[in-house]
C-alpha cells in the first residue's frame, strides 16, 4: 500500500513536469532576455506562429505515440504536399483543388505507414523512415529541387500571413485543431481505444477492439495533418519548397514525449503536446535572442530531445514500480 | 553421509497467507522424484525457493549434506539446480549452440570460439540423444525439441537437479517418447530431476518417489511403486476438509432450445471435432488437463482463434465468428486465462479498464463518451462486485489479483452477454475473491443466460457446473451431469483418462 502512493505522486509529476517546466523556463527567459525583447508581444506571437506547424503536427502525433507507433514521414510529407499545392495552385489557381490533392496526398502517406505496420508487420520505425526518404526524395525531385512560388493571394492568406483581428491565421489553425485533437483525444471512443492499444495491444483485442484499425486511423491522422502542415508551411512563404519541414519529425516527437505522452504508447496529453511544441518554439527563440549560432542552436536542441526522452522514461520506471 | 543430493527441512513461505507450513522435501541422486498436487497446494513455491526464485521465511537448505543459502538464480545455478520453464526461455534468434553456450561463450583472442563451442554443444547433444544440429536456429525447432534442447543446455552447464515443470503439456506423443527416454538417459548419468505433473499416468511411468503436497504441508511421500492413481488421488484431496465450495443444485429449463450449439468445430489438428451444446441458464464446464485444448475452444468461439471447420449457432440461427468483434456482437464474452496480460490494461485505471469494451456504446449525441454515464456504471460496478478499491480512478496494477479479476468480470458483464466464458477465473485469486466470483457466475445463470467455465480446479468445477465436459488431447470423452458425480475422485479419474 505503501507503493500507491508514491506511484500516485510520480504519475502527477510526468502529468505536469511540461507545465512546470514551461512556467519556469518563461520566468528564466523573462528575467534575462527581458531587455532583449523577448516578453515583447510580437516576439510572443511569433513564437506561437512559428511552432504552428510543430505544433498541429504534435496534435496528430500524440495519437500516433499513445497507440505505441511512432511517425518519422510528417516533415517529409509536409513538404511533399507544400510540392503538390503549390504546383496545383500553379496550374488551376483552384484553393480547392490544392487542398483536396495536398490532404489526400497526407492520408495516402499515413495508410501506407499503418498497412505497413499492420499488415506487414514492420517496425513503426523503419517502416516510416524508409517512407520518410520516399516521400522526401520525391518531394525533390518533383521539380528538380527548385521551388514553385504561389501567386493565389487568397490562399496565402487563409493560410499563412493573414490575420482575424490581429491574430496570425497561424495561431488559429493551431487552435482550432487543438480542440478537435483534445476532443477527439479525451471525449470520443477512439482515444480510448488507442490508448487501450498502445497501453496493452493483447487486453485491447481481447476486448474486442479492432487495433489494426486504430493504428491505420492514427497513421492517416498522422498524415493529414502533416499535409495540412505543409500547406501551412506554403502559405507563409508562399512558395513550394522541398526543404520545408526538414527535421520536423523529431522536433514533433520531442513535443509529444515533453508533453506527457510516453514513448511506448498507453498515455498520452494533447494538450500537453502543445505545450511541448511552444516550449521548444521558446527555447529556440530565446536562443536567437541570446545570439547563439545556428551551430549551438543544434546543439541546443538535441540537448532538449535528450532530456525528453531521459525524463520520459524515468517517469515509466517509476510507473512501473 | 547422506544418500540425498538435496534436502529442504521445515521450509515455510507465506504471501499474506502461509503457502508452505513447514515443508521437508528431499531429493536421492538421480531419481526421478514427482511432485503433484492441487493448484494453489505450493508446489511452484516450493520449487521457486529451491531455485532461488523466492527467499524462504524458515527452514534449512542442505546440498551433498552441508547447508546452503539459496538466495537467487545464480546461486542455483552454481549448486548445479536448474528449472526447465514451462514457457521456453532460450533465445528464439539464436542457434542451439549460442544457446547452450549463452553467457559462458569461449574465446579464442577476445572472438568467439563457435568451432568449439559447435564442437561441445554436438558432444552434449550426442551424449543425451539429441538429434539436433548445433548450428540450428532455436525458432526453427518444435517444442518439444526446444525443451530438450533447454535440458541440454543445463546439463552443460553441469547441472545436477533439474526441475520439470509440467513438461509434457504441449508435446505430441512421440515429443512425450523422446522426452522420457532422455529422461531415463539422464537418470543413468546420475542426474535428479524433479517432475512436476497433473498426468498421473506418466508419473506412474516414469518417476521413482512422489511427493503430494496438499495446502502448504506434505500429504504423503512414497516410492511411486507403492502408490496408483487411487491412492495418490486420495491423498491430493484429502479428507474433504479443504472444500470449500458446496454444490448449490440449480435448476434450469432443461428441454428449453439451446442457446448454443457448437457442432464439429476445427481449431487445429488435434482440437478437430468438438460439438456440446448449452442451454439458457446452463452453466457447462470444462474439464481436462493442460494442453487439452480447453482454452483453445473458448478462444475460438471469442473470435481470437480462426475457425478451421464446424458451426456454431445461437438459438438455432448459424453465427459468423470470424474475429472477436463478431463474437461480442453475437453475445459472448471472455473472462481471459491470463489477466494481466488479456484481461487488463495494467497502466490504466479501473474505470478505463472497466468500460473498454462498452466505450462506443457509450456515447451520448454518438460522439462523445457520456462521461457521467461511465462513471455511475463504473461506481455501480464497484459496489454490485463488492471491488476493493480507493476509488474508479486508481490504477488497476494497485489492486489485489482477486479485486482485478473483478474488475474483469465487471467489464463484461457490463457488455450484458449472452453466454458468458470464463477460462480460470480464480487462478492468483484468494480465497474470499473465488467464493464472489462463484456466486457472480450462479447468479448470472440464473438470469437465464449461459456459461462456459474452464477451471484446473476441480472443487470448483464440481461447486458450480450442472454438467462437466471432460476434454483429453482435444477431443471430448465424457459428459458427466453434475447429479451423476458422486466424488470428486471420479472426475480425476476421468480427466486422467483412465475409468
Amino acid at each position: 500500500m505503501q507503493s500507491s502512493k508514491s506511484a500516485k505522486k510520480s504519475i502527477q509529476w510526468d502529468k505536469y513536469m511540461v507545465y512546470i517546466i514551461f512556467v519556469v523556463v518563461f520566468i528564466v527567459f523573462a528575467i534575462a532576455l527581458g531587455n532583449k525583447g523577448f516578453l515583447n508581444k510580437n516576439n510572443i506571437i511569433n513564437i506561437l506562429r512559428q511552432t504552428a506547424m510543430i505544433s498541429i503536427m504534435a496534435v496528430a502525433g500524440t495519437f500516433v505515440m499513445a497507440a505505441g507507433q511512432i511517425d518519422l514521414t510528417v516533415g517529409a510529407t509536409a513538404a511533399m504536399t507544400a510540392m503538390f499545392v503549390s504546383l496545383i495552385l500553379q496550374s488551376t489557381n483552384s484553393i480547392i483543388l490544392a487542398l483536396a490533392a495536398g490532404i489526400g496526398f497526407g492520408c495516402i502517406v499515413g495508410a501506407v505507414n499503418g498497412i505497413l505496420v499492420t499488415k506487414f508487420g514492420l517496425p513503426a520505425f523503419l517502416a516510416t523512415m524508409g517512407m520518410m526518404q520516399i516521400v522526401r526524395g520525391s518531394a525533390m525531385w518533383i521539380t528538380d529541387t527548385s521551388a514553385v512560388p504561389i501567386g493565389n493571394e487568397t490562399f496565402c492568406k487563409i493560410f499563412g500571413i493573414g490575420d482575424v483581428a490581429g491574430i496570425p491565421v497561424l495561431i488559429l489553425w493551431t487552435i482550432v485543431f487543438y480542440i478537435a485533437g483534445v476532443l477527439i483525444f479525451n471525449k470520443t471512443p477512439f482515444g480510448r481505444h488507442t490508448l487501450a492499444t498502445g497501453g496493452n495491444e493483447t487486453s485491447a483485442q481481447y476486448s474486442g477492439i479492432n487495433t489494426v484499425k486504430v493504428k491505420i486511423i492514427a497513421f492517416v491522422m498522422s498524415g493529414a495533418f502533416a499535409a495540412f502542415a505543409g500547406i501551412l508551411y506554403a502559405g507563409r512563404l508562399q512558395a513550394g519548397r522541398y526543404s520545408y519541414g526538414d527535421g520536423d519529425e523529431m522536433s514533433v516527437i520531442a513535443a509529444v514525449v515533453l508533453g506527457g505522452t510516453s514513448m511506448s504508447g498507453g498515455t498520452g496529453s494533447v494538450i500537453g503536446a502543445l505545450f511541448g511544441s511552444v516550449l521548444m518554439g521558446m527555447i529556440n527563440n530565446a536562443l536567437i535572442l541570446a545570439n547563439l549560432s545556428s551551430a549551438q542552436q543544434t546543439v541546443v536542441k538535441g540537448v532538449i530531445i535528450v532530456l525528453a526522452v531521459a525524463m520520459s522514461n524515468l517517469a515509466q520506471k517509476k510507473n512501473r514500480r | 553421509m547422506s544418500d540425498y543430493v538435496l534436502e529442504m527441512k521445515g521450509i515455510e513461505k507465506s504471501f499474506a497467507v502461509p503457502v508452505l507450513k513447514g515443508v521437508d522435501f528431499s531429493i536421492k541422486k538421480g531419481e526421478v522424484h514427482a511432485l503433484v498436487g492441487g493448484n494453489g497446494a505450493g508446489k511452484s513455491t516450493l520449487m521457486k525457493i529451491m531455485t532461488g526464485v523466492y527467499s524462504k521465511d524458515a527452514g534449512e537448505i542442505s546440498i551433498g549434506g552441508k547447508a546452503v543459502e539459496i538466495n537467487s538464480i545464480h546461486d542455483a545455478n552454481r549448486y548445479g539446480i536448474a528449472m526447465i520453464f514451462q514457457e521456453l526461455s532460450l533465445i528464439q534468434t539464436m542457434t542451439v549452440a549460442e544457446n547452450i553456450f549463452l553467457g559462458e561463450e569461449v574465446t579464442k583472442n577476445g572472438i568467439r570460439d563457435t568451432s568449439y563451442m559447435n564442437k561441445k554443444s554436438k558432444e552434449v547433444l550426442e551424449s543425451l540423444g539429441i538429434e539436433v544440429e548445433p548450428e540450428t536456429v532455436v525458432s526453427t525447432l518444435s517444442v518439444g525439441m526446444s525443451q530438450m534442447v533447454e535440458i541440454a543446455k543445463a546439463v552443460a552447464k553441469d547441472a545436477k537437479i533439474l526441475v520439470l515443470d509440467e513438461p509434457t503439456a504441449s508435446l505430441s506423443d512421440s515429443e512425450t517418447e523422446h522426452l522420457f527416454h532422455l529422461i531415463s538417459d539422464l537418470k543413468e548419468k546420475g542426474v535428479s530431476m524433479v517432475y512436476i505433473s497433473h498426468r498421473m499416468n506418466e508419473i506412474l511411468k516414469i518417476a521413482d518417489s512422489i511427493t503430494i503436497l496438499r495446502d502448504g504441508v506434505i500429504a504423503h511421500s512414497d516410492m511411486v511403486k507403492n502408490m496408483d492413481l487411487d491412492s495418490i488421488i486420495m491423498h491430493m484431496l484429502g479428507s474433504g476438509e479443504g472444500k470449500k465450495f458446496d454444490w448449490v443444485e440449480r435448476s434450469y429449463d432443461e428441454t428449453a432450445q439451446d442457446l448454443l450449439t457448437v457442432e464439429h468445430l476445427k481449431v487445429n489438428d488435434t482440437i478437430s471435432d468438438i460439438s456440446f451444446s448449452l442451454k439458457p441458464g446452463e452453466i457447462l464446464g470444462f474439464a481436462g488437463l493442460m494442453g487439452s485444448g480447453r482454452t483453445e475452444i473458448l478462444e475460438t468461439l471469442f473470435g481470437r482463434r480462426r475457425m478451421q471447420g464446424g458451426t456454431v449457432k445461437l438459438r438455432g440461427s448459424q453465427v459468423a465468428l470470424k474475429n472477436t468483434q463478431d463474437a461480442i456482437r453475437a453475445g459472448f464474452a471472455l473472462i481471459p486465462e491470463d489477466r494481466r496480460k488479456q484481461g487488463l490494461v495494467l497502466i490504466h485505471t479501473v474505470k478505463e479498464n472497466a468500460i473498454l469494451p462498452k466505450v462506443s456504446r457509450l456515447c451520448k449525441r454518438k460522439v462523445f463518451v457520456d462521461e457521467k454515464r461511465a462513471n455511475a456504471m463504473v461506481e455501480d460496478n464497484v459496489k454490485q462486485l463488492n471491488i476493493v478499491t480507493d476509488g474508479i480512478h486508481k490504477r488497476i496494477n494497485l489492486l489485489s489479483g482477486g479485486n482485478q479479476q473483478k474488475v474483469v468480470v465487471a467489464k463484461w458483464l457490463n457488455m450484458n452477454p449472452e453466454i458468458i466464458m470464463l477460462d480460470e477465473p480464480t487462478a492468483g485469486v484468494d480465497i474470499g475473491a473465488k467464493a464472489e466470483i462463484i456466486d457472480l457466475i450462479r447468479n448470472f445463470a440464473d438470469e437465464g443466460k449461459g456459461v462456459l467455465f474452464v477451471s484446473s480446479e476441480l472443487t470448483e468445477l464440481m461447486a458450480v457446473c450442472d454438467r462437466i465436459i471432460v476434454l483429453f488431447d482435444g477431443k471430448i470423452t465424457g459428459s458427466l451431469s453434475r447429479r451423476e458425480i458422486r466424488a470428486e475422485e471420479e472426475l480425476q479419474h476421468a480427466i486422467q483418462q483412465e475409468c
